[in-house]
């Protein structure tokens, strides 16, 4: 359990990161947190020739809450995000997930944006952005990219990012009037990954009619599945809404694996159930702001 | 593969190393420094037995390398007693409630609950059984653990 040997490069600016990153290309791996990685080092399952560590970059360890959402800068803790009243100002479900990933010591140490670069379909914060429709900005040498969440995330463990990139921050777009969120996830011991769940968000108009309602699902697909029930619910008022039709057509547009922790079929029967929570408690968050 | 020169504050004793990239905190403190308090379970991050203080906030010291750690502040649990020796708050707690068995787990779980209770120093029953989560005991001896850290919130609010 100790990690394969590689090359330890700590850069004291984002140029100088940016500079060996490129050298590197697909030899080199950004170590922000670490909780992923580190993990994965030491059990052997990944073996890059350059750890380029970004701890020493203070100047990505930001956190700006402002009225188009939330940019938090690679270097940003879970907990820091997690602990910050402006942000749970402007998008709420950022805490209420935060809260579900893994342990306090953990997100003590583990980033936001390292967590959507890891792009696990099995955690919190990569359904968060698919759900919101997020975005996450990738640098390289002299130019940046943004790149929006429905082609960010490529597969299990993998992301629109490119040898040499790095992520320097995503954008959380900011919780609209009359809108809600939830999220509501079942794992099998406390801080683990969920075997299932289901984050929501629904928007009303000025009637309280539904003109939105999306559910992006974890643990259902090599990438966090994103639901729009728009078309089940959409123009009810929320609480006349039809939440358990909108819950049966994410657990009829979504197809599970089964694996050692969970069957497919009680996956499946999970979102259904959690869609449906996830779905009512964000009409009702929406219904009463 | 050249290794690297480190500095770190621990237990307030400025400590030097010399050490490979790939050097998890976690052995640095064992091997390359003798602090053997700090303790080693299963090196992904699970069980937190290897939990120490950075800069006062609770890790992981199994999923960090010691070269992240130059230049930072590290308490382990040989720095939570006062220098004389006196045990701290939290530790009499564990002893006074029987609040360890064999003892593997502690280490971490001292380091955790020291922090968790400067930043919330009357914790609820939830907030202490979410505090610790992270910890685990390998004698599942929860009960008295929990009531240690009650018992720690009182002497820490009796000294005040």
């Amino acid at each position: 359990m100790k990690p394969p040997p590689f090359d330890y490069h700590a850069p004291r600016s984002v140029g100088e990161a940016l500079e060996i990153l490129t050298e590197a290309g697909d030899e080199g791996k950004v170590l922000a947190g670490g909780q992923s990685l580190i993990p994965m080092l030491n059990m052997r399952l990944t073996h890059p020739r350059h750890v380029v560590d970004v701890n020493g970059l203070t100047e990505l360890a930001t956190v700006e809450a402002g009225p188009g959402g939330v940019l938090v800068g690679a270097l940003a803790r879970h907990a820091q995000v997690e602990r910050s009243e402006p942000v749970a100002a402007v998008q709420p479900l950022l805490r209420r997930a935060l809260g579900l990933v893994a342990h306090p010591v953990i997100r003590n140490r583990g980033t936001v944006v390292g967590s959507l670069v890891h792009a696990d379909p099995a955690a919190e914060l990569p359904a968060v952005l698919a759900l919101l429709g997020g975005s996450v900005r990738l640098a390289r040498p002299g130019s940046t990219r943004d790149v929006a969440a429905d082609v960010f995330f490529t597969g299990p463990l993998e992301s629109a990012l490119r040898p040499g990139e790095l992520a320097v921050s995503a954008l959380f777009p900011a919780l609209g009037p009359r809108s809600g969120t939830a999220f509501h996830e079942v794992a099998r011991r406390h801080g683990d990954y969920a075997i299932s769940g289901a984050a929501a968000l629904v928007v009303l108009d000025e009637d309280l009619r539904v003109v939105t309602a999306r559910v992006a699902c974890v643990s259902a697909g090599p990438v966090p599945v994103v639901v729009d029930v728009t078309g089940v619910c959409g123009g009810d008022r929320w609480e006349a809404a039809d939440w358990r039709g909108a819950a049966a057509a994410v657990w009829d547009e979504t197809e599970p694996e089964g694996d050692i922790h969970a069957s497919a079929d009680y996956r499946r029967h999970l979102l259904g159930v959690l869609a449906e929570r996830a779905l009512t408690e964000a009409a009702q968050e929406a219904g009463n702001r | 593969m050249r290794d690297i020169a480190i500095t770190l504050t621990v237990n307030g004793i400025v400590r030097r190393a010399t050490v490979p990239g790939r050097r998890l905190l976690s052995d640095c403190l064992r091997h390359d420094l003798g602090l053997t308090g700090t303790h080693v379970g299963c090196e992904h991050g699970v069980c937190g037995c290897c939990t120490v203080l950075l800069d006062g906030q609770p890790v992981r010291s199994c999923l960090m390398f010691a070269a992240t750690a130059d230049g930072h502040e590290v308490t382990t649990v040989e720095g939570l007693a006062e220098p004389d020796g006196t045990l701290s708050p939290v530790q009499r707690a564990f002893a006074e409630c029987h609040g360890l068995q064999c003892g593997f787990c502690t280490p971490g779980f001292l380091c955790t609950v020291t922090a968790l209770l400067r930043d919330n120093p009357a914790p609820g029953e939830e907030e202490v059984v979410e505090g610790i989560s992270g910890n685990l005991c390998r004698c599942t001896g929860y009960q008295n653990i929990v009531r240690a850290v009650h018992r720690a919130a009182e002497i820490l609010a009796e000294e005040r």
